[in-house]
């Protein structure tokens, strides 16, 4: 089986952010990146469906800077057996733009399964992962929390509001890895040593004509202050009334 | 003059409260340029009989397109439906909602159209042919101001950021026949496995009750289900160190990872309020927070706080709500 991991490098969101002079991407500074959760637990799911299978392999593929390499390196790391790294001076924020480059890295790859994270948690769109399944014209099942490969059909399970959807489909296909679907492994230093000495491919990403631009970014206003109106239960009756009275929720 | 599409989305013949939402937010942007707003509505035979609320709420043109196939959501032949319609209807803008469904199909749309896509929008606006979106990045903690150029644009909105409102039209019914065969899709949904009956979502509740570490153990986790069930109209949300322990699904995990809900009311019950909590919870109209951590973060976003033992605060509060609500 051959699986491509699409992933991305995100900055660590436990920060409080500044916008950069130019009013329109967030300062760098100080700022660490990391691997994006969602990538993890699709590349832990190639590495799984890998293993099970007892041959195969891992492609990762990822989009920016040279620092993204870091990124790459995390997951060949974990077990991806080789990467591409596609040039851009920086990741878009417009998912067509993004998802162009990917499709036609990817196109020519043979790949049974690509995979995605649902969503990253800077840009927060969540659109590359059906958008190249679109480009590519490949069956799509989104945001899954549970996969099983069996005689090249797929069915997994997806989480939506209040229940979930049980999916069939066939392959190739691309996948969306929602949370829960597994645990991501830590790299072992074995995995760390070896991860130095996989094949890293780089080459310059062709980007499709960006649809979306952002403006202006801006903080958003600090909720007012809010207030301890009291200790215990005692402080009940006065919870009650003031959500009757003044927040009128009751 | 631009028209606009809206995409009702409904499951189980029944429209959901986002579908409304939609058309809501659509009608706004129409009556901007004197436009029209035309509802897409796909479902199996019968759910035409859906048109007239969404005619009550702006529709001009509810579009129906019924068939078997349409039974469950069919990602394939509802994106092919979408797409076709948006482009021959000429639409300037399509609207979505950023639901499970909306994240799937809108993406797709885009895709086919090779069209500009922003999800999870909190307003959109139409200032002569620019169309701008708000989008909040980085978990909530920047905020865009997005344009998206050429036609049509692609926008999903986040539920409950665009309250229904009635605005009643005459609301024309147009069927159209799907595009290809909605049976022959290469997804399928096979099952849709739903909670128990009359539970509320997360997505739509007005009121959420959620629980964090500060339970103890999963059996108390009754505590929070028994002052939601108090309030009647509430939701049941978790946090992330909830979900990982598998004292709830991780489909009730609100923050980063998990949902991003916008409810009247949000009830934190032992959450001390990790950044990426807040992310998912910080636009609630109203919280209140019970933590027995005078520091916690959450008491800094509350609006209502007390500090205490959840295990002496949280029933008195139940029984305080059941007693208000009694007169009701």
């Amino acid at each position: 089986m051959k699986i491509a991991v699409c992933v991305k490098r995100v900055p660590d969101m436990d920060v409080r952010f500044k916008i950069a002079a130019d009013g329109v991407s967030v300062d760098e500074t100080g700022v660490k990146f990391e691997l994006n959760d969602f990538d993890a637990w699709a590349v832990e799911a190639a590495l799984q469906l890998k293993e099970k299978a007892g041959q195969g392999e891992v492609t990762v593929l990822s989009l920016g800077p040279n620092a993204v390499q870091e990124t790459i390196r995390k997951a060949l790391s974990m077990g991806a057996d080789r990467a591409v790294h596609l040039q851009a001076d920086r990741i878009p924020f417009d998912g067509f733009a993004i998802a162009s480059a990917l499709a036609a890295e990817l196109k020519d790859g043979g790949y049974d399964l690509i995979l995605f994270g649902r969503l990253s948690p800077d840009s927060s769109n969540g659109v590359t992962g059906p958008m190249v399944a679109e480009f590519l014209d490949m069956p799509c099942v989104t945001a899954i929390s549970r996969l099983d490969i069996t005689d090249g059909r797929g069915t997994a399970k997806r989480e939506i509001e209040g229940a979930q959807e049980i999916v069939e489909f066939s392959l190739p296909a691309v996948l969306t890895v929602d949370e829960g679907l597994n645990t991501a492994r830590y790299p072992s230093l074995k995995g760390i040593m070896a991860a130095k000495k996989k094949p890293l491919e780089s080459k310059p990403a062709q980007l499709g004509e960006p649809k979306v631009r952002i403006e202006k970014l801006d903080l958003p206003p600090d909720r007012a202050a809010g207030r301890i109106i009291g200790d215990g239960a005692a402080a009940v009756p006065e919870l009650v009334r003031l959500l009757q009275t003044e927040a009128k929720v009751l | 003059m631009a028209n606009i599409l809206a995409f009702a989305e409904s499951r189980n013949g029944e429209l959901r409260k986002v579908a409304l939402e939609v058309v809501t937010a659509a009608r706004r942007l129409a009556d901007a340029t004197g436009g029209e707003v035309h509802a897409l509505l796909a479902g199996a035979p019968g759910i035409v009989a859906k048109s007239e609320q969404l005619a009550q709420h702006g529709a001009d043109v509810v579009i129906v397109c019924e068939h078997d196939g349409f039974t469950k959501y069919n990602p394939e032949a509802v994106s092919a439906l979408a797409a076709e319609r948006i482009k021959s209807g000429g639409y300037r803008a399509a609207l979505f909602a950023t639901s499970a469904l909306g994240r799937d199909l809108a993406p797709r749309v885009a895709g086919k159209l090779a069209a500009g896509i922003v999800t999870d929008v909190t307003s959109v606006e139409l200032t002569g042919d620019t169309l701008t979106v708000k989008h909040p990045m980085n978990i909530g903690k920047v905020i865009a101001t997005v344009t998206i150029a050429g036609t049509p644009a692609i926008v999903s909105l986040r539920p409950n950021t665009y309250a229904p409102v009635l605005n009643p039209k005459a609301g024309r019914v147009e069927r159209v026949a799907p595009v290809g065969d909605p049976l022959a899709s290469r997804v399928v949904v096979k099952e849709l496995v739903t909670g128990s009956a009359g539970k509320l979502d997360l997505a739509e509740a007005p009121v959420i009750v959620a629980g964090g570490r500060g339970l103890k153990a999963k059996e108390n986790f009754k505590l929070v289900e028994d002052l939601a069930d108090a309030f009647g109209n509430a939701a049941v949300g978790a946090t992330r160190a909830v979900t990982d322990d598998g004292w709830r699904p991780h489909a009730d995990q609100i923050g980063q990872t998990g949902r991003l809900v916008s409810p009247e009311l949000y009830v934190a019950v032992g959450i001390s309020g990790a950044v990426q909590h807040l992310a998912g919870m910080k636009t609630s109209r109203t919280i209140v927070a019970i933590n027995k951590d005078r520091e916690a973060p959450i008491f800094k976003v509350a609006d209502y706080g007390i500090v205490g033992d959840v295990f002496d605060v949280v029933p008195a509060l139940t029984a305080a709500v059941r007693e208000a609500r009694k007169g009701q």
